[in-house]
């Protein structure tokens, strides 16, 4: 295959010809649903291979205890059972997994399996492999552990206390890491404002997307290579290989990652790297295919979940016109057990500093510990959702202090539509968006002039009816190089993503990507864009189904993460079928007689003179010319492939280290959303009666799937905000393991929602458009906005948490005092 | 004291093929369907019979078939997604699905598919209400249910067809 990597030197800009009407912008047909609807796709415990072994965990019942010894003997001696991996193994064949924190807490040893000590509930211990799914359940029951239990560290406010167990000897106070943020000028700020607004404590909760997929691999080892074949449903395989790589001692060539259909992922499937090591071992030792499907228990408990904030001392200074000038706060991150993606989400908030505002001095202090639960991982909105509620709390509780409309502060505080690229006090630049307009177009959408006349509908009716907003943004097209703003010794920035097209023999158009969508129709938007420049129906495109790393369609950020698809995976797309098209043209102008390219064009499924129709080349003709009959060519043209690989490179700088500066992202899509809810003043039990989301995610190339995306995150706002979240007893037992005890929302739980767009095109992406998917968590800020406007004729509570179940609204409406006294107003 | 008996032969008619099979007493229907007969459109989502991704529909009604033991499903007629289309036509249901971009990363989509069924099959006119509780055992993490509700109601009223 001829590789061609194309690096964009400046910023790729939006030729209006370029979008030209197509199918870029139509609600073309997923080509992912036939399989699907049929039953036809392959997930990962769809895949059988001979005599494979089903592979079950041993897993710690203690958040923090000593191993002090395994036996594993009557496990071995039952009839079927292939084999068991122990910590010590473990620690004896790979190497700790890298980590992304500077030491200290960079010295902390990551293995695939628990080695001398547990850290949390559910953490792997023993791998057990037997002939069936039961036997090995049968036989990781008789493995016999014998656990030393240590006191445990919960508590994220009091992890980093001098005194408390250290949960790694090598992190001293559990402190993963800890940075002063400053921009702008705080103390000049505080100085001018007329009042001053502080909030003791917010806090936002743990949860997680949990997808209906669990994890999963069957990993195959080939002897004679040295091989392993891991078919799994990563999300991230550009990450999982560099990870898994170097802690198996082996070069990255090593290890194939394939995936076909992913049961959704929303950021939880990252991590995964852990347990493939895991089978990696198993399937090595073993010579034999390993299943592991991971138990939905074995996904609420120890898998990956939302990081936990707290955000202490805030402060924020106000102007008396109602302008907002910034804020202070002391934020801590509670990670869990282990770090693995962290301590990146301790930077990755900072893309969205000031959220969708015009605040100019801003000073964080920003320390993450690690607890005896759960480890984290990238969440659906990872690490810029915690701080987009932040924000949008900061306002509204601003707003209920000094008696100010929620809708007004907002227009006078957002960044306005003609300030567009913004660069916000630390360096992001935003791309493009209008928040004022999303704004009316949500509040149209609940139809915001009626809500007084409803307010007293529903206090006839005895409820209390409250509105509330959510503005977010969904930054995507990470700069990696932000990575060295939490470890300056990184070697990691910008971004990238591949993709390859080529013209086959038979006159296929056939396309593969580096990507491992789990439900975002890659598929079908890439045979879009590719049709719209080749001239040819999706239909004609055949977009390979998955990831693998022998495709050579990858590069070192390949996967599906982070809002990003439609600039990185789209952009690389459309480079290669530029790639094509033009080597198309050359052939037809060779073979129909051209001077020169200029000359002929594609269209229909041919290349053809402009000045002559009926010369035509069909593409097959080119496909057989090129591949198998290449000595009629000129001989300047046997560099022709037709057979393209374009890396798409945004057009990232490095950050300034010192400073924390820099542009984070490249796009930042919008969400803004409007949340109508009823509450139940006797029992705290609310409804949620009316509900807009606006999105701005620029050129949209599937408006369906788009929405599409927007409703799934809305729900899954809604569900966090509402019900969802991981609960621990004081011995560090979750509570919530399982869909019986942590409740995503079901379709009767669900308002109807309605949509809205606005496109604000992107000035610095190939297509004009924006990553978007993950949407900012929106409803999560909507949700906790309306409560509280519903609860103000009550007692003026304020909604100081994410977490909002009808038992803590009860709460807040019992004795709003307890939580007005996070809230004091300094008037100057 | 005679020992309990671990396993035993069943038939069952699945998609209107017999299959016969000597299973163990502990086997669970889907595990039977997925594993022994190769059926893996029929998924699995979780351990406690939330999630209804495994959802069936045996001698016309509407099962999770984790939450049944394969012995349990001996002479039973059981309807599967794989069976939904017939002579290359997709079921009005999975077209719908489609057309309204009624799925994402299709895991829940067998279940939602057998239990959309499972509802029009009993009741052809259902309200918006009556939809919402039909799939109120299917969890969707990917589309908030809006257009799952909107495709199984346009299949409804004929809208669609295969």
């Amino acid at each position: 295959m001829t590789e061609t990597a194309v690096t964009p030197a400046q910023p790729v800009t939006v030729d209006e010809q370029e979008l030209a009407p197509g199918f870029i912008g139509q609600n073309v047909a997923r080509k992912e649903d036939r399989r699907l609807v049929e039953g036809q796709g392959v997930f990962v415990d769809d895949v059988k291979r001979h005599g494979m072994a089903y592979v079950h965990f041993v897993r710690s019942p203690y958040a923090h205890a000593a191993i002090a010894g395994i036996d594993v003997s009557r496990a071995l001696e039952l009839d079927g059972v292939y084999g068991t991996l122990i910590g010590e193994e473990v620690a004896a064949e790979t190497e700790p997994f890298f980590q992304i924190a500077p030491p200290p807490a960079g010295d902390l040893k990551d293995y695939a399996l628990a080695v001398g000590r547990v850290r949390h509930v559910g953490e792997p211990v023993v791998a057990v492999a037997a002939a069936t799914r039961e036997l090995a359940r049968d036989a990781a029951e008789l493995v016999e552990v014998d656990y030393e239990p240590l006191e445990v560290v919960l508590d994220p406010e009091t992890a980093a206390d001098s005194g408390r167990p250290q949960l790694h000897d090598e992190v001293p106070n559990n402190t993963i890491w800890q940075g002063n943020f400053d921009y702008g000028d705080y103390d000049a700020a505080l100085a001018e404002a007329d009042k001053v607004v502080r909030i003791k404590r917010l806090h936002f909760h743990r949860f997680s997307s949990t997808p209906l997929e669990t994890s999963g691999a069957v990993v195959e080892y080939n002897r004679g290579t040295g091989q392993w074949t891991i078919h799994s449903n990563n999300q991230f395989p550009g990450f999982a290989i560099i990870m898994m790589a170097p802690a198996l001692k082996v070069g990255m060539d090593k290890l194939r990652l394939v995936s076909q259909d992913i049961g959704g992922g929303f950021g939880n499937k990252i991590c995964t790297h852990v347990q493939l090591v895991a089978m990696c071992l198993l399937a090595r030792k073993l010579n034999r295919a390993v299943n592991w499907t991971e138990w939905r228990t074995d996904q609420h408990t120890a898998n990956s979940h939302g990081n936990e904030r707290v955000f202490l001392d805030v402060e924020v200074p106000v102007k008396a016109d109602g302008t907002l000038l910034g804020f202070k706060s002391r934020m801590i991150d509670d990670c869990g057990a282990y770090t693995r993606y962290e301590p990146l989400g301790c930077i990755i908030w900072a893309q969205v500093t000031p959220g969708c505002y015009r605040w100019r001095h801003v000073r964080v202090d920003f320390t993450q510990v690690c607890t005896n639960k759960s480890p984290c991982g990238p969440n659906r909105g990872y690490s810029r959702m915690q701080h987009l509620w932040f924000t949008e709390r900061i306002i509204d509780i601003v707003a209920q202090e000094l008696e100010l409309d929620p809708v007004e502060i907002r227009k006078r505080n957002y960044i306005r539509a003609d300030e567009m690229p913004y660069e916000t006090p630390n360096g992001c630049v935003y791309d493009s968006g209008d928040y004022a307009r999303c704004l009316d177009e949500a509040l149209k959408l609940i139809d915001h002039d009626s809500i007084e006349a409803r307010r007293r509908d529903a206090e006839s009716r005895g409820k209390l009816l409250g509105v509330g907003i959510g503005s977010t943004l969904d930054s995507g097209t990470n700069n990696f190089g932000q990575s060295t703003l939490v470890n300056p010794e990184l070697q990691f920035s910008g971004n990238n993503e591949v993709a390859t097209v080529k013209l086959d023999i038979f006159g296929e158009i056939v396309v593969t990507l580096g990507t491992t969508p789990q439900g975002q129709s890659h598929e079908t938007t890439a045979a879009q864009v590719v049709a719209d420049i080749l001239q040819v129906s999706p239909d004609d495109v055949n977009v390979r189904a998955g990831h693998d790393s022998y495709w050579n369609s990858h590069a070192g950020f390949s996967g599906t993460y982070a809002s990003q698809f439609a600039v990185t995976g789209l952009g690389a797309v459309k480079g290669a079928t530029d790639m094509l098209a033009d080597q198309i043209r050359k052939i037809g102008a060779a073979i129909l007689g051209a001077e020169s390219t200029d000359e002929v064009e594609l269209a229909g499924g041919f290349v053809r003179r402009k000045d002559n129709h009926e010369a035509a080349l069909p593409f097959m003709a080119c496909g057989a010319i090129v591949n198998a009959n290449n000595a009629v060519l000129p001989l300047e043209l046997r560099d022709v492939t037709l057979n393209c690989r374009y890396v798409y490179v945004p057009p990232h700088q490095m950050p300034d280290k010192e400073r924390k500066y820099g542009n984070l992202t490249l796009t930042y899509a919008t969400q803004i959303h409007a949340c109508v809810v009823e509450v139940d003043p006797e029992t705290g039990v609310y409804e949620i009666v009316d509900y807009g989301a606006v999105d701005d995610c620029g050129i949209r190339i599937n408006p369906q799937i788009v929405e599409g995306q927007v409703q799934g995150a809305t729900a899954q706002a809604i569900g966090a905000a509402t019900h969802e979240t991981f609960l621990y007893d004081e011995d560090g037992n979750l509570l919530t393991p399982n869909f019986y005890d942590y409740h995503v929302p079901h379709a009767l739980d669900m308002p109807a929602l309605k949509t809205a767009y606005v496109e604000s095109a992107s000035p610095f992406t190939p297509l004009g458009a924006k990553g978007m998917g993950e949407g900012g968590g929106a409803g999560l800020s909507a949700v906790a906005s309306a409560l509280q406007d519903a609860l103000r004729a009550s007692g003026r509570p304020i909604v100081s948490d994410s977490s909002n179940p009808y038992n803590r609204v009860w709460e807040l409406l019992r004795d709003p005092e307890q939580s007005r006294r996070l809230v004091d107003v300094e008037d100057r | 004291m005679t020992e309990p008996v671990r396993g035993t032969r069943i038939s069952v008619d699945v998609n209107g093929e017999i299959h016969e099979r000597d299973v163990e007493a502990r086997r669970l229907l889907v595990h039977f369907l997925r594993d022994d007969l190769d059926l893996t459109g029929t998924h699995v989502g979780c351990d406690t019979g939330n999630c209804g991704a495994c959802t069936v529909i045996v001698d016309g009604v509407a099962v999770k078939s984790c939450m049944m033991l394969a012995v349990q499903a001996d002479g039973a007629s059981v309807e599967t997604v794989e069976g939904l289309a017939g002579n290359g036509e997709l079921h009005p249901l999975q077209q719908a699905f489609s057309s309204f971009h009624a799925l994402q990363c299709g895991y829940c989509t067998p279940g939602m598919l057998m239990s959309a069924k499972h509802l029009l099959d009993n009741n052809p006119e259902p309200t918006e209400g009556e939809i919402r509780r039909a799939i109120q055992g299917n969890i969707c993490r990917c589309t908030g249910y809006v257009n799952i509700v909107e495709a199984i109601a346009a299949t409804a009223r004929g809208e669609v067809s295969g």
